[in-house]
């Protein structure tokens, strides 16, 4: 090989790694029973045809941060990103295993999930700090919206300067108020759905290309 | 013996001295021991953060199961277009902090925080 198109290589190499775009991390993050796993959920499902993790109305189903990775998202204008989904356990300030009991799960499992669901808040809030690239908040229409814990969270997003869309999920339901969530962060990009529906799931992606991209 | 409920009152003075990590220890020490804290100046961001994963690590069965925590509102909801664009927030304002299963907060607005506090 000549020197010529050895030094090519490297230079097309060096340029290469120097600007291939790093694959954005977007996580999912909001209180807990927000519908952050079933969105999750959707997103692989409808991008590469797998899911993500289980679903349930327990709260704190999900105890570890998630991740699926490579998914691309096609825009209607034929723009394109390749993210890694990272689900996350609902974030709050306190939980109880006795809240569990109430499920009909037995006091030993009940602690164990207490445990695991403390853990993967914490390792969320790490997540946030150090390895994600944008958010999506999950909030639930028919929800107050300015309870501390998401006043808390859009300010710590908002103070890492990641790119936020918030998306009012459960408009299905008949007491969903979105625009009160539009209210409480007009700052934000504000996207009603509903995950179980597949309700304005396609102005989502438009936004997340838009925003993410 | 007398029953009741501790407050501690920390003036902003006092917390412009101590480190994000001396400030949350100070917070959930006396939380976990069942007083309830109210901050003059509230945490920031970071802090706030940080507060949520110690506050998780240190939850036990049948113990100390979290806290409660209430802000009010910043002076300013909706940011100008040039504070947006320097990404200067509003300094948090007066922050109660207490344990979750003694703590609950009634009513918020902008310019007052309602609770109720129990005796363990």
């Amino acid at each position: 090989m000549s020197i010529f198109v050895h030094a090519k290589k490297r230079v097309s190499r060096f340029l290469s790694a120097f600007f291939r775009k790093r694959r954005s991390r977007i996580g999912i993050y909001g209180p807990p029973n927000a519908g952050k796993t079933t969105l999750a959920n959707r997103i692989a499902k409808d991008w590469t045809g797998e899911t993500v993790g289980p679903v349930s109305e327990i709260p704190h189903e999900t105890r570890r941060a998630l991740r699926k990775q490579d998914i691309t998202i096609t825009g209607t204008n034929g723009s394109t990103i390749t993210i890694d989904i990272v689900d996350t356990p609902g974030v709050t300030t306190k939980i109880d295993y006795k809240e569990f009991l109430e499920y009909g799960v037995g006091k030993d499992e009940a602690i164990l999930r207490a445990r695991e669901a403390t853990e993967g808040v914490a390792e969320a809030m790490h997540w946030l700090r150090e390895d994600i690239d944008g958010v999506i908040y999950m909030l639930d229409s028919t929800e107050d919206p300015f309870a501390q814990v998401n006043i808390m969270m859009i300010g710590i997003i908002e103070s890492r300067k990641l790119p936020v869309i918030i998306a009012a999920n459960k408009i299905d339901l008949p007491d969903a108020s979105p625009q009160q969530i539009r209210n409480a962060f007009p700052q934000h990009p504000v996207i009603p759905i509903s995950c179980t529906a597949g309700s304005n799931i396609e102005e989502l992606y438009e936004k997340m290309v838009f925003h993410f991209g | 013996m007398q029953q009741g409920v501790q407050i501690n009152l920390i003036s902003e003075e006092r917390l412009s001295r101590l480190t994000s990590m001396e400030k949350i220890h100070l917070i959930l020490d006396d939380v976990r021991e069942g007083t309830i804290v109210i901050l003059e100046k509230g945490l920031d961001p970071d802090e706030q953060s940080k507060l949520i994963e110690m506050t998780m690590l240190e939850i036990l069965p049948d113990g100390f199961n979290g806290i409660e925590i209430e802000t009010y509102p910043s002076h300013e909801e909706t940011p100008g277009f040039l504070r947006r664009l320097l990404g200067q927030r509003s300094p948090a304002r007066l922050t109660v902090i207490g344990p979750a299963n003694q703590l609950r907060m009634i009513r918020k607005d902008k310019d007052v925080i309602s609770a109720w506090v129990s005796t363990r």
